[in-house]
């Protein structure tokens, strides 16, 4: 297990490094220019000259690339254009309040979509499998960003149950999950992130648990007298990689920050950054926040397949 | 023992009432705090010269920083003038048109307790033009550099003035110096002239003071009970200055009662705010959007094309799409500016436009506009941009927008058309308080792309040498005379495409009392009162 988890880890490293060459190739490949938007619309092209000179952006891409590499590996990922401040520092805060939300999403679109798929799959065909089906559609099919905004307007604007905005009265400096005054910020960017996995969540678990249903190993429990309860649990089991998979997947998408849903709730959390960043092209940034999140990615993924481990000695990890 | 009892009672009570009298505190005033969403992704910089625009200048720059001429801000009722800031007196130099003489205002000490002298004006001033000077900061010089490019260096006379040279004589130069913010030499050289360490203690001598920020998410400031104006202490303790860039959360936000002021509702959302009992207001300000047109290439090298496109809007209908915010915009600035003049009327009249595209010989007229999906001051640019390419088509053109983000804008915009000579005009939308950057950086040669703002090589010998007359005319009065005469010219002879003026929308809890909204891109909070 360990040798795996050590392979695995270095598997990571090309991987991120094949990040950020496709980042710094598309980065460059928008038209536009980094140091322009630290100027004026009235400047002239002889102080973006000056400052492309200063940061290093008129050197060749390759040169600038390996420049930036190499202080990376020692953990320094630059300075933003934009606010001076270490990238790390700018990344790894909102990372960890992207995390709050996509944590929570996921428990709650994991919890749900867990007692509902089984559900459905126990009585497929039956009407609670079409509702269920039909609520994970609607999951995976409403835009979230205006589910986002539905749910501000209901349960901020209206009724003044939860706030509409932001991470609490002092920002993310106090943010606690163990204060309902805090907490509360965080209730409808859950709500409103949780509903893509839900849906994808909820109809992954039918199908994994419905198929092994279908085998004739179930038949056998049943025949040799097994209460329909621990026929259900054996199937669940049986089941849970496929499903431990896709919630994996689903926590590592939600990492990433979703761009509409933080600025929606000016959430300040990775998708605010970056859409932050590419607009206004600040390339330190964006470089150190997609490596993190490559990283993060890559992570999640070998937690989830050591997971399946455990769960499944049948999976071996030679 | 029961009477005894029963006789003391009323003592009891009395005695009672006298402790609980004694340990009641005394009433603690709550701290009244004003709560503002910007429209912007980020806080603006608060270390000196800010940016994300003027909205930067707006919340962050004004309530920390005074420069050497403030802006009066405090009536509606006419374009914000210039005003004496930390200087109280200013004028040319009767010997030397170069020579500009600021008189210090006494008495003025920065946040951390630095006083305000000359030698800390030619230190702001020299730190934002040489490189060798301590503190120079080339975000900071780049920033400001449009506004710099004409000046010289500074010079200490005495303790309390200050002498500006101008590299040629410039008449504008006191609006340069209106934004040219004033630091602290102290706090800065404190941390080494370490930028990053002086945002942890920033020190200005403006009506707020430095508190505490959580990054792109919230600055806080907090009153400065000394300010050196007495009429501009902030009658609140606190101001948070929120960066929140969706319009339909900062509307959300005001209903739930998150934040109390608001800038750039969308118009779709103003009836809403409008009936929950929100007071939306409006004013006139100079802002124009419209398009700068390619001069060299045909069609718009032609008077007649560039005519005929601005008698082809039906600027009405744009006001209307947009909820009533915003003006008919038939020249470079809002009929209520000092410079507007006599500029000629581009009416509603397609006919007139057709007309004069086939005599142009340029019917149907193809022309390539560069727009953007976002920016500063852009307001709804994707649908208005819709529509002037509608009422364009129905006159004869033939119109094909060209949709890129803001920064490649910015970039086709710095440029110029030469680099560009595909498109036929471009869409940014410009601040015009300031006469040089409102106004003559559209019109002179001197101002062609890619040195400066003039897009598509517009040149006439006429507005060349008014401009040289009037940077050289010192009496104000004369020299917006003249400059008055230069927008009329800059109107007949169509240098742009006129659309439309913002009207500023801003949304207020019904809780505030006392904002007066000023016809300029700045505003001044500190009379804003923070009720229940």
């Amino acid at each position: 297990m360990w040798a795996y988890t050590a392979r695995r880890i270095l598997y990571a490293v090309p991987i991120a490094i094949g990040v950020t060459v496709i980042c710094f190739g598309l980065v460059y490949l928008a038209p536009g220019d980094p140091v322009q938007m630290l100027l004026p619309p009235d400047a002239s092209q002889a102080d973006v000259e000056f400052l492309k000179k200063l940061y290093g952006f008129d050197q060749p891409i390759p040169i600038q690339y390996f420049k930036w590499l190499a202080r990376a590996v020692t953990g320094d990922l630059g300075t933003s254009l934009q606010t001076s401040r270490p990238v790390l520092g700018e990344v790894s805060r909102a990372l960890s309040n992207t995390v709050i939300i996509s944590l929570g999403a996921v428990i709650l679109a994991f919890s749900l979509a867990f007692v509902f798929g089984t559900t459905a799959a126990y009585f497929v065909g039956r009407p609670i499998d079409r509702v269920v089906t039909g609520i994970s559609v609607i999951g995976v099919s409403v835009p979230n960003y205006w589910l986002g905004i539905v749910l501000i307007i209901v349960f901020s604007v209206e009724l003044g149950v939860l706030p509409a905005t932001g991470m609490g009265s002092n920002g993310s400096d106090d943010f606690t999950l163990t204060s309902w005054n805090q907490l509360k910020y965080a209730i409808l960017p859950i709500i409103t992130l949780s509903m893509v996995p839900l849906g994808i969540i909820m109809r992954s678990t039918r199908a994994a648990v419905a198929e092994v249903l279908a085998h004739d190993f179930v038949q056998t429990l049943r025949a040799k007298g097994l209460s329909e309860l621990s026929v259900l649990r054996h199937a669940v089991r049986n089941a849970l990689p496929q499903i431990l998979a896709v919630m994996g997947l689903q926590f590592g998408y939600l990492v990433g920050g979703s761009i509409l849903i933080e600025t929606i709730f000016t959430w300040p959390g990775t998708g605010f950054l970056l859409s932050k960043a590419i607009l206004t092209r600040d390339i330190p940034v964006l470089q150190g926040a997609i490596l993190v999140l490559a990283l993060c990615f890559v992570a999640t993924n070998l937690v989830v397949d050591l997971l399946q481990t455990a769960v499944d000695p049948r999976i071996k990890r030679a | 023992m029961s009477t005894l009892r029963a006789s003391l009672k009323p003592f009891a009570f009395v005695a009672a009432l006298g402790a609980m009298m004694v340990i009641q505190p005394a009433e603690v005033r709550a701290e009244s705090v004003l709560r503002v969403a910007m429209t912007a992704g980020d806080i603006p910089d608060w270390t000196g010269q800010p940016d994300q625009g003027f909205e930067g200048y707006r919340f962050v720059g004004w309530s920390l920083y005074d420069a050497l001429i403030n802006w009066e801000l405090s009536r509606s009722d006419r374009e914000a003038p210039m005003t004496p800031g930390l200087a109280v007196k200013w004028g040319i130099d009767p010997k030397d048109n170069k020579r500009w003489v600021f008189e210090l205002r006494k008495g003025v000490k920065f946040h951390d307790g630095c006083a305000l002298d000359a030698d800390l004006v030619v230190w702001n001033i020299q730190r934002l033009i040489d490189d060798k000077t301590p503190g120079f900061h080339p975000v900071h010089y780049a920033r400001y550099r449009t506004r710099t490019v004409n000046i010289d260096h500074a010079e200490k006379i005495d303790p309390t003035t200050v002498a500006i040279y101008t590299k040629t004589p410039d008449s504008l130069t006191p609006y340069a110096m209106s934004m040219w913010y004033m630091i602290s030499k102290c706090a800065a050289e404190k941390v080494n002239y370490d930028y990053a360490q002086y945002a942890k203690a920033p020190a200005g001598t403006g009506p707020y003071k430095f508190d505490r920020m959580v990054p792109r998410e919230r600055l806080e400031l907090t009153k400065n009970a000394d300010y050196w104006d007495p009429r501009r202490v902030p009658k609140h303790d606190r101001l948070v200055l929120i960066p929140m860039p969706e319009a339909t959360t900062r509307a959300a936000a005001l209903l739930a009662g998150q934040i109390d002021f608001l800038e750039a509702p969308s118009p779709d959302t103003i009836p809403r705010l409008k009936s929950a009992g929100m007071n939306v207001v409006t004013l006139p300000y100079p802002h124009n959007w419209h398009y700068q047109l390619n001069f060299v290439e045909p069609p718009f090298n032609d008077v007649r094309v560039r005519r005929a496109a601005n008698y082809a809007l039906n600027r009405d209908e744009m006001v209307d799409m947009l909820g009533g915010v915003a003006q008919p915009g038939y020249a470079i600035y809002t009929p209520t500016a000092k410079l507007y003049g006599n500029p000629v009327k581009y009416l509603y009249d397609p006919k007139k436009a057709t007309a004069l595209l086939k005599e142009a010989s340029c019917y149907p007229c193809a022309i390539t506009l560069a727009i953007s999906t976002s920016g500063s001051g852009q307001m709804q640019p994707l649908p208005m941009n819709e529509l002037v390419k509608a009422q364009l088509e129905a006159a004869g053109f033939k119109v094909k927008l060209e949709v890129m983000d803001w920064n490649a804008l910015l970039d086709v915009g710095i440029k110029g058309r030469e680099k560009y000579p595909q498109y036929s005009g471009i869409n940014i939308s410009r601040a015009t308080q300031d006469p040089g950057y409102g106004l003559l950086r559209f019109v002179t040669k001197q101002q062609w792309s890619p040195a400066g703002g003039n897009w598509g090589w517009y040149v006439s010998p006429e507005i060349e040498d008014l401009t040289k007359e009037a940077m050289a005319t010192f009496d104000d009065e004369a020299r917006d005379l003249l400059l008055t005469r230069i927008h009329e010219i800059a109107s007949r002879d169509a240098v742009m495409l006129f659309v439309t003026h913002d009207l500023n929308p801003r949304a207020l809890s019904p809780k505030l009392k006392g904002f007066v909204q000023a016809q300029s891109w700045f505003q001044d909070l500190t009379q804003i009162v923070v009720g229940n």
